[in-house]
């Protein structure tokens, strides 16, 4: 019997990773948004369901409300075919009407429905571990983990069988047609993926946060690397480490578990938008001060080259003079002498530079290139 | 004469029009500001900023303890800016794209916004109450100060709209030649979207953070069916507002537990679906129409064309040609027998035998225009 708080902690993990791995492809095919249209109408399907079946805990709301979120993705996608509106435009065209159409049913029968939007957007997760699933009177643990347990094993194993299929007709829509793949059947598989992962989410979770889950860590993991597999395996880590560090921080403040994962997935995106290796801003910044260095020892030697054993050399060549010779700062002249000097392009000898035989050659094959 | 009677009691109740004055302005406002998003392919901005609004809300509140709406609005329309302020810098500096952007944004803001509510939530004095509202918007619950802070900040917005009214029209469809010209482009980008920060802050009392967003699309891809033109789409997009923000109010209160949020977003969807259906020139109903006339047109043509040249080929010029073989030279062109029906009527063709068919002298004058049609004037000079 494990205790409540490692019980959040898994279904968060699970969640989590269930959340991240069709969202790696909704990041890659500009479709992110797709997933915040997809949660919020999903209401309207969970409420339609609810009125035939008179019953909250009915399988057919999860069929009815993932058909939604199909649906939903299908009519944006006629309405943007129509070229009457923008794809963007027709996302907010369509999700927020199937989503008022449920508040106002919510609203006109709220005596007899007990559906909390509130809940809906927000969720619980704190909840999750006390809904119980039993079977023969043995606790079998909590409900919400075997849902989202199996929504991950169905994302799972359908992103490794048609990993290959995915991958081409993400990267080349027109090559994936050409060789006989069916784009829009791909599409539609992974716009049920979504609706059956954001059903099996928001419940536990709320909407908000099933974005948050589907978007941030695939992008986190996008800025990391350039290889699909390994942006699915980071998307997968990164989820799984702001939902245990949510958690805590949820823990310590005595705050909003969904909210505080959603932070610390925001937080992750921050330290990687900053700190990634090749395409953090701290690296962007640091190679672009690397290569304004370079060019500037490049002109450097060439200038130096340009007035190497003509008269004009004592003056043009010589360090106090540089600013004026290559317009540059004084402290920038000082910086590329000293980086020159310690690379072995130029010797300074009273003041003057002189071109050493490897900074003769840079000079020469910059003129040249 | 029973539903006179209940118009003039709507008309008659302080409520109902302290809502439907302060829907309309919101709908005037946000429309006018829509049409730039949606031109700009900004339409989702307006549902990642009602998210991000939510911090700002929650930490005025924390910090001062005012539920004065002008104050609440502050503290969103702050935490939008910072919102699209991030949304650029993330675009401009990595290969993330704007969708997912927004999407990081707006969710990572909102559940910043959730934790802290709950701190609020946890505050003895109990009175965050209220602070609802700019969750789910509560249009009932508008007072006249509401509607009088909506229409005097939305004034201020549409007045900058029409002083930098050309700067902003070409901020919208040729950027790069704005900045050719030297326009501060960057600047008035962000001068823009944070109009539309603002238009989407000032609604979100009354529709709520979900449905905002739907106010500054809907409105603005309606009005964008019926004209070419920035002046005529900008003016009608907040007419459109303005009509389903009052409408929607005025059918909310008519029955019980109708909210009106949802209601007045109704209202617009149901614009924008007459406007794409029947709006001229582009309405779906027109370009269905006009593409079953062409269809028709052509397979008329195909037919006496066909004749035609069966005519010319003939010794006898009147020899009539079986309809099979007709269909033969033409398997496209529809149904033959009512083409040929069709061309009967008006003269063009006429039948030798049954099942037999000859193009008519009325019907060879019709020739030559139909081959420039399809053909140019080039043709029929060489022909």
């Amino acid at each position: 019997m494990l205790s409540p708080e490692t019980e959040i902690q898994i279904i968060a993990s699970v969640t989590a990773v269930a959340c991240a791995l069709p969202g790696v492809y909704l990041v890659l095919r500009r479709m992110a948004l797709i997933s915040d249209a997809i949660t919020h109408s999903i209401l309207f399907g969970i409420v339609v369901a609810y009125f035939f079946t008179k019953e909250l805990n009915s399988p057919w709301l999860i069929v009815a409300a993932a058909a939604t979120g199909v649906l939903t993705a299908a009519l944006s996608e006629a309405l943007s075919n129509t070229r009457l509106v923008y794809r963007d435009a027709a996302i907010g065209l369509v999700f927020p009407v199937l989503f008022s159409i449920a508040i106002i049913l919510i609203s006109r029968f709220a005596g007899n429905v007990h559906i909390d939007t509130d809940s809906v957007i927000l969720g619980e997760l704190a909840l999750a571990p006390f809904d119980r699933f039993m079977v023969h009177g043995n606790d079998l643990g909590p409900i919400s983990l075997w849902v989202m347990g199996c929504i991950l094993a169905v994302n799972a194993a359908a992103l490794v069988v048609f990993h290959k299929e995915l991958k081409l007709a993400t990267f080349d829509a027109g090559l994936a047609t050409a060789l006989g793949f069916s784009p829009i059947l791909l599409h539609y598989g992974l716009m049920t993926l979504v609706s059956v992962t954001a059903v099996g989410a928001f419940e536990a979770v709320g909407s908000i946060l099933v974005v948050a889950l589907m978007i941030v860590p695939p992008a986190t993991a996008y800025l990391l690397t350039d290889r699909l597999s390994r942006m699915i395996l980071w998307s997968a880590g990164i989820s799984v480490a702001g939902a245990i560090g949510g958690f805590w921080l949820a823990w310590k403040l005595d705050a909003s578990i969904a909210g505080c994962i959603a932070a610390v997935q925001g937080l992750l995106f921050a330290a990687a938008h900053l700190c990634a290796p090749n395409r953090g801003l701290l690296a962007m910044l640091m190679r672009r001060q690397r290569q304004a260095l370079e060019f500037a020892q490049k002109m450097l030697a060439i200038h130096l080259l340009n007035h190497e054993n003509k008269p004009e050399a004592e003056i043009e060549n010589s360090v106090a003079h540089l600013d004026q010779h290559l317009r540059w700062k004084r402290d920038f002249v000082k910086r590329v002498v000293a980086r020159s000097e310690r690379q072995g392009l130029v010797i300074e000898a009273d003041g003057r530079l002189t071109l050493t035989e490897s900074g003769r050659q840079l000079a020469q094959e910059s003129l040249v290139a | 004469m029973i539903l006179w009677d209940k118009v003039a009691e709507l008309a008659g109740n302080h409520t109902l029009q302290t809502v439907a004055m302060g829907s309309a302005a919101l709908g005037i406002v946000s429309g006018v500001l829509g049409a730039f998003a949606v031109l700009r392919k900004q339409s989702l901005l307006g549902d990642a900023m009602s998210h991000a609004a939510l911090p700002g809300i929650a930490l005025i509140f924390l910090l001062t303890g005012s539920k004065a709406p002008l104050m609440l609005v502050l503290g969103a329309a702050l935490s939008g800016w910072l919102g699209i302020l991030l949304i650029m810098l993330i675009v401009n500096t990595t290969r993330i794209k704007s969708d997912s952007a927004l999407g990081i944004i707006m969710s990572v803001f909102f559940g910043t916004g959730l934790v802290l509510l709950t701190f609020i939530q946890k505050r003895p004095d109990a009175s965050q109450a209220g602070l609802d509202r700019f969750l789910f918007g509560q249009a009932a619950a508008l007072l006249r100060s509401d509607v009088v802070t909506i229409a005097a900040l939305g004034g201020v917005a549409l007045a900058m709209v029409s002083i930098l009214w050309k700067e902003f029209k070409l901020l919208s469809f040729d950027r790069d030649f704005g900045a050719t010209l030297g326009y501060p482009m960057a600047f008035l980008d962000v001068l823009l979207t944070s109009f539309v920060v603002l238009a989407v802050v000032l609604g979100l009392q009354t529709v709520g953070v979900v449905l905002m967003s739907a106010l500054i699309v809907a409105p603005a891809a309606a009005a964008r069916q019926w004209t070419d033109r920035l002046g005529t789409m900008v003016l009608l997009s907040g007419l459109i507002g303005a009509v389903s923000g009052t409408t929607g109010a005025v059918i909310s209160s008519a029955a019980d537990r109708l909210p009106t949020g949802p209601m007045v977003v109704l209202m617009a969807s149901l614009i924008v679906a007459v406007s794409l259906l029947m709006a001229p020139r582009r309405g779906l109903v027109w370009a269905w129409l006009r593409h079953r006339a062409n269809n028709q047109r052509l397979c008329l043509e195909t037919v006496l064309e066909d004749l035609c040249e069966l005519a010319q080929q003939h010794t006898d010029p009147g020899h009539g040609h079986s309809e099979k073989m007709l269909k033969a030279i033409s398997p496209g062109a529809g149904d033959i027998g009512r083409s040929l029906r069709e061309l009967e009527e008006r003269g063009w063709v006429k039948q030798t035998s049954p099942g037999h068919w000859a193009i008519t002298e009325a019907g060879l004058r019709e020739i030559p225009e139909i081959q420039t049609r399809y053909f140019g004037r080039d043709r029929e000079a060489t022909a």
